[in-house]
């Protein structure tokens, strides 16, 4: 029962490995984020979370061919962590600074994403 | 103190004659006047404002000009509508007759006199107080003190002031002639007339036949007198200039022949004084009337009933049978079938496809159209007129030229060139009648007097003014009639309705209360005014 649980909580989850474009002085990601614990989040502004006092941090955008289109990141996708870091309770800014460290270059984030929760649900029903 | 008596001797004199009276004036008012008294419950009574004019000429006599200033707003007058109706050019041949009559001249001068007398006595009574012991009895007097001789400059002073209050308050110009006494101004002389001839009775009674010595004591009623008078005084200027302040009513003015409206807020009047407010503020808010915007409409009307003809066949059929046989017929019968007739004649013509309303677009998008192509054409031509004078300075003044012009001259100089376009105009907007050849160039001259601009000058024709802006002539002052079911010395009342007619229109007031109004309160802390800001940004990483 455990393993399922694990398994679970691994599988609605997606780790994603970005690799920055460095872009003469600027190292970037290629995707937009919105959110945080100091926004105000409503549902007009944020369509991809379910629960409306969700202040995580979502994708809101995602520029074609950039480096996170490649790895596979999703517009909607909730950011759970980003290189470790907690993405869950941190304010718009901090998701940010995260996220720009200059001395990064590549980025691991943790992300969620509602279709892949379905499809895991969907595929657990069948068996 | 004079004017109090004034109308103390106006009230006296009204109650017993029921005499009209018009400051310089001649009206059917006279004639009315000698009419009985209708139990109608409409009465129909006459405002007559005077007209300005006259109310300058006629002050011949400096001492009657005073007292005539006065008299003329606590008139009497007609009281209901006369047994026998006359028609309005009987009425105007009446008046004509009447204006040479001698006997009601003899009435008018007559309260004028009274008035002046009971002016006097009250004026002059606190100085009779004063004066009869020494004349009487000097012997027994006691000799006046320092306070009492104190009391004489406070008498005269006040004596002074009263006759400085009253001037301010009582003398001034009528604004118009009521149709009935002013009832506050009525009940204050009589108070006045009560007061003073009680003071005299305990004088009579208790001074004068014990003789008494006491100076001091004298004048001290004397001077308690002028108090009494002055107080009096002020409960004039409240009674009859404060109380009415304080917007109480709200009346709605609609003339009947074009509907335009007016509001007005006044306070709680009686019905003739609002009616005399109303008057005064027509003349400055209402276009003036023009009859011939009028035509238009009856035209069509004309129109519309002309072409429809109802044969009723039931009412041939009738009137043959009483033809043929004698009868006379049953008129209810006729009565109904007339009424049937004619409510059948107003659904045919509901019914009827009329095209009229088409025309009417037509016609006034036409109209429109050609007063707009002729007030172009007047504005250029205005324009290219005033460009040919030019004012004069001083310097070049003392060295004349020719050709040096007064303003009417360079008026009647440049009128030509923009005549025809201002004719056509005014011919197109119907208003031709209103303006005359002289009183335009009167108007030419005395905007190039006063450096105005073409389109200043132009502006009294393009559009409708109100009434005053017109000659006098046009000012019907002499010929409203106040109609109404309540009586007009009665107050306002919420939804009272009165008419006020003229000979070519009417205007029609109704009156509505101003509600009551309740105003809350909300405190704001001005420390309480705090914002955050709503962030929804989106960073781009």
């Amino acid at each position: 029962y455990n393993s399922a649980v694990l398994f679970f909580l691994s599988v609605f989850q997606q780790r994603i490995e970005i690799h920055k474009l460095r872009d003469g002085d600027n190292l970037i990601l290629g995707f937009s984020i919105g959110g945080g614990i100091d926004q105000d989040s409503n549902s007009s502004q944020n369509p991809f979370s379910e629960d409306k006092t969700d202040k995580g941090i979502y994708v809101t955008r995602v520029s074609k061919g950039g480096p996170a289109e490649v790895a596979g990141l999703r517009m909607g996708d909730k950011i759970m962590q980003v290189n470790g870091w907690d993405m869950t309770m941190v304010t718009h800014d901090q998701a940010r600074k995260k996220l720009t460290k200059k001395n990064e270059d590549v980025v691991r984030l943790l992300v969620t994403r509602k279709s892949l929760e379905n499809a895991v649900r969907q595929s657990m029903m069948q068996h | 103190m004079d004017t109090e008596s004034t109308y103390s001797g106006y009230s006296y004199y009204s109650g017993r004659s029921r005499g009209s009276h018009r400051h310089g004036e001649r009206s059917r008012d006279r004639h009315k006047s000698r009419s009985k008294e209708s139990s109608r419950s409409e009465k129909s009574v006459t405002i007559n404002a005077p007209p300005a004019e006259p109310l300058l000429g006629e002050q011949s006599v400096r001492g009657e000009e005073v007292q005539d200033d006065n008299w003329g707003e606590t008139t009497t007058a007609v009281t209901g509508t006369s047994e026998h109706s006359l028609s309005q050019e009987d009425i105007v041949r009446i008046s004509k007759d009447l204006d040479d009559s001698v006997g009601l001249d003899c009435k008018r001068y007559l309260n004028v006199a009274l008035s002046v007398i009971l002016g006097l006595v009250v004026l002059l009574t606190p100085l009779a107080f004063l004066i009869l012991p020494h004349l009487l009895w000097p012997d027994r007097l006691r000799t006046c003190g320092t306070a009492c001789e104190g009391l004489f400059i406070s008498v005269a002073f006040k004596l002074l002031i009263l006759l400085l209050a009253v001037w301010a308050l009582f003398f001034r110009p009528p604004r118009a002639g009521l149709p009935r006494i002013f009832v506050f101004r009525a009940l204050l002389a009589t108070l006045v007339l009560l007061f003073v001839l009680s003071y005299w009775l305990f004088y009579g009674v208790r001074i004068l036949d014990s003789q008494d010595e006491d100076y001091q004591g004298i004048v001290q009623y004397a001077v308690s007198l002028v108090d009494a008078l002055l107080f009096i005084h002020y409960l004039a200027i409240v009674l009859l200039e404060l109380r009415q302040l304080q917007p109480f009513f709200s009346l709605c003015v609609t003339r009947s022949t074009d509907g335009a409206t007016q509001h007005y807020n006044l306070g709680q009047l009686s019905i003739q004084r609002a009616a005399v407010v109303i008057l005064e503020n027509y003349y400055k808010d209402f276009p003036v009337h023009n009859p011939a915007m009028l035509t238009a409409s009856k035209s069509r009307a004309a129109k519309h009933l002309a072409g429809l003809k109802v044969y009723n066949v039931d009412v041939f059929q009738m009137k043959l049978k009483a033809y043929l046989l004698d009868s006379p017929g049953g008129n209810n019968a006729a009565a109904g079938i007339a009424q049937s007739q004619s409510r059948a004649m107003i659904a045919a013509a509901a019914r009827r496809r009329d095209s009229s309303h088409n025309e009417l677009y037509y016609e006034e998008a036409e109209h429109e159209r050609r007063v707009r192509k002729r007030r172009a054409r007047l504005v250029v031509a205005v324009e290219e007129a005033f460009t040919h004078i030019c004012r004069m300075q001083e310097e070049e003044q003392k060295k004349a030229s020719g050709d040096v012009m007064d303003p009417r001259e360079a008026a009647q100089a440049i009128f030509p060139s923009m005549a025809r376009a201002l004719q056509k105009y005014l011919r197109t907007t119907r208003q031709q009648h209103l303006h005359s050849m002289e009183s335009i160039q009167q108007h030419l001259a005395f905007c190039i007097t006063n450096n105005m601009t073409p389109k200043a000058f132009l502006e009294s024709y393009l559009t409708t003014g109100p009434t005053l802006q017109y000659g006098k002539d046009r000012w019907l002052a002499r010929q409203w009639t106040l109609i109404s079911e309540a009586s007009v010395t009665s107050g306002l009342k919420d939804g009272t309705i009165f008419l006020l007619k003229c000979i070519d229109f009417s205007l029609v007031v109704t009156t509505k209360k101003i509600p009551y109004i309740q105003l809350a309160e909300e405190f704001i802390d001005p420390k309480s005014h705090k914002f955050v800001l709503r962030l929804q940004s989106e960073t781009s990483v």
